[in-house]
């Protein structure tokens, strides 16, 4: 009478079964580190004295959040992680052009595979969840310790099951049905849970989507999102891992702290406004607000599907003169994909901007930062005040959908109405 | 264990954002990094931030895992934060660094900015020596104590590297 988290925890741990609520320690699988969090977990390494990391093969360091480096401080944060690389020879290692937004290439690469147990230096980590692994965010400090033990002391963490049936309507997307979650459960109406996702829709839904869901376990406080890995799953592993996996399956009785019954067929286009992840509404009801930028990247939007999903409305089509469009994607290998696919040509003809995988604007840290008074709606996973730039700025967050066609408009648009030329 | 400071209160959902703006995450002192602290909601914070209690609502922390947002808070002289509940990884990061964190769920309307607090992290017991009322917070956990006494989990690792 297991769920799939405390399967895979109590695998971790050597321990016949756990109980939510109990502290436990499990054997790490795989750590990734950042260059915003990892110069901090190096320093602590050198700090307290350690010499050689715990296995250099389940170490990934990724430079993702300025790159190319845009000032003096980003470059010296990314020389720090190279020499560390270097020295402790970790075999992943993805500098300037060789991956990506970390989220994307974890999975996408290979290191993650169902039933591991994965931290990462960045509360997006719970996005691993999406091929059936438990995977959440740490410190730094707590990731030194990860990188001399490969362990790490765990409380496991009660449930909350989310089943979901039907088909969506066009145009309607995976982040759309996230938001109503949100909705419902409020920002911190998960905190310390495990949320797992689980029905017809979640069946027929690609990884990107999984991706998508899972990567914003953390916007309603949720410590994992999870979904189990099936024939879907073992699909996209063929060639990025090999098995033997361990694929955990939740128990018929096993134990919710709640569930929440969700139908996608009448569920519309919603749209996150300013300045919380939970003040989520019809965008129906918030159509017309003049956008100055549209936002279609990050770990949460940036792959394939969301970009075969702009291009289909973006194309022959072109940005509004009232607003700019800037496109990311995750990733160096979703780049490729997108330009042999003609995708990119599709991008740069309706006007967009198209920047080279990063997180970029999504923290207000490079790459399309906004200015006071300016109004974004972004495909990411936070509307803070100040987020993606000017704490006098607002932003809106929703599908890439809803982005494309508000794009064309200049103004805030429900994508189920559009009908291209 | 026990601290004495004054009180600076916020509402509900203090994000990390809020604590310190992703701009700053390029930034490596920790003396720079305090500058910037609460500065995405409160850019008066610096000029009360010395020997501070930051009281707040629920789910404070929320957001990033970055662990700059406690110590931003530390360095700049802020003694503790009490609020009725923490997001997970800013809670694990607070303790981890050595910044006191306690849940209590009504201590946000018994103070006022600038009164002065005493917390005993030992028993969860917090008195208001201003209006001279108390109450209880969660007592934390045996070895979340430990590491808070040793100075945070950097010193236990020095000490078990072995
Ligand atoms: S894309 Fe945004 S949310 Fe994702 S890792 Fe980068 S900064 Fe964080």
């Amino acid at each position: 009478m297991a769920n799939i988290i405390e399967k895979i925890l109590s695998r971790a741990s050597g321990k016949k079964e756990v109980t939510p609520g109990e502290i436990i320690e499990a054997d790490i699988d795989c750590a990734m580190v950042n260059e915003i969090t990892g110069h901090l977990t190096i320093k602590y390494f050198h700090e307290v004295g350690a010499k050689e990391v715990w296995n250099k093969d389940r170490i990934v360091m990724v430079l993702d959040h300025t790159i190319p480096a845009a000032s003096v401080e980003a470059a010296e944060l990314h020389k720090i992680m190279r020499e560390f690389a270097r020295e402790q020879k970790i075999k992943y290692f993805y500098d300037v052009g060789r991956g990506g937004i970390s989220h994307q290439i974890m999975i996408e690469k290979g290191h993650v595979k169902p039933g591991d147990v994965v931290v990462g230096a960045d509360s997006h980590t719970c996005t691993y969840g999406a091929i059936g692994a438990f995977s959440t965010g740490i410190g730094s400090t707590e990731m030194a310790a990860v990188f001399m033990t490969g362990r790490l002391w765990f409380k496991v963490p009660k449930a909350i099951e989310i089943k979901v049936n039907g088909n969506f309507r066009k145009f309607v997307t995976p982040k759309d049905l996230f938001l109503k979650v949100a909705k419902i459960l409020g920002v911190s109406g998960a905190n310390y849970r495990g949320l797992e996702f689980k029905g017809s829709t979640i069946k027929d839904m690609s990884i990107a989507g999984r991706m998508t869901i899972c990567n914003m376990a953390i916007e309603v406080g949720g410590k994992a999102g999870i979904v189990e890995a099936d024939e879907k799953t073992l699909e996209y592993l063929k060639g990025r891992v090999n098995g033997p996996f361990f694929i955990a399956k939740s128990d018929q009785d096993a134990e919710y702290e709640k569930t929440l019954e969700l139908n996608a067929d009448d569920l519309p286009p919603l749209v996150s406004c300013p300045d919380a992840v939970d003040n989520v509404k019809p965008v129906s009801e918030v159509e017309g607000v003049e956008l100055d930028q549209v936002f279609i990247g990050s770990c949460t939007n940036g792959r394939m599907e969301d970009l075969r999903l702009t291009a289909e409305i973006l194309k022959g089509n072109k940005v509004s003169d009232k607003t700019r469009l800037l496109i990311i994607p995750a990733s160096q290998d979703v780049f490729l994909d997108a330009l042999k696919e003609g995708l990119i040509e599709i991008f740069l003809l309706s006007g967009a901007t198209v920047a080279n995988p990063t997180c970029g604007a999504c923290y207000g840290g490079h790459l399309g930062v906004l200015a006071s008074g300016e109004v974004c709606l972004s495909t990411t996973n936070r509307n803070f005040i100040g987020r993606m730039g000017s704490t006098k700025s607002k932003v809106y967050l929703a599908s890439p959908a809803t982005a494309a066609v508000s794009a064309i408009k200049g103004r805030i648009t429900d994508p189920t109405s559009f009908k291209g030329d | 264990m026990k601290i004495l400071g004054k009180v600076v209160k916020y509402g509900d959902n203090i994000n990390t954002d809020y604590i310190i703006p992703g701009r700053y995450m390029v930034l490596t002192d920790p003396k720079e990094l305090a500058k910037h602290a609460m500065e995405g909601i409160d850019p008066s914070f610096i000029e009360k931030s010395k020997d501070a209690i930051i009281v707040a609502g629920k789910n404070f922390g929320c957001g990033s895992s970055r662990e700059q947002a406690p110590i931003s808070l530390k360095y700049s002289g802020t003694k503790a934060v009490v609020a009725k509940s923490f997001a997970r990884i800013f809670y694990r990061n607070a303790i981890n660094i050595g910044l006191p964190v306690l849940e209590c769920e009504d201590l946000l309307d018994m103070v006022k900015d600038g009164d002065q607090l005493m917390l005993d992290l030992r028993n969860g017991k917090i008195k208001n020596l201003t209006s001279n009322k108390s109450t209880q917070a969660q007592p934390l956990p045996e070895f979340i104590l430990d590491l808070i006494k040793i100075g945070g989990l950097l010193n236990k690792l020095k000490r078990t590297k072995g």
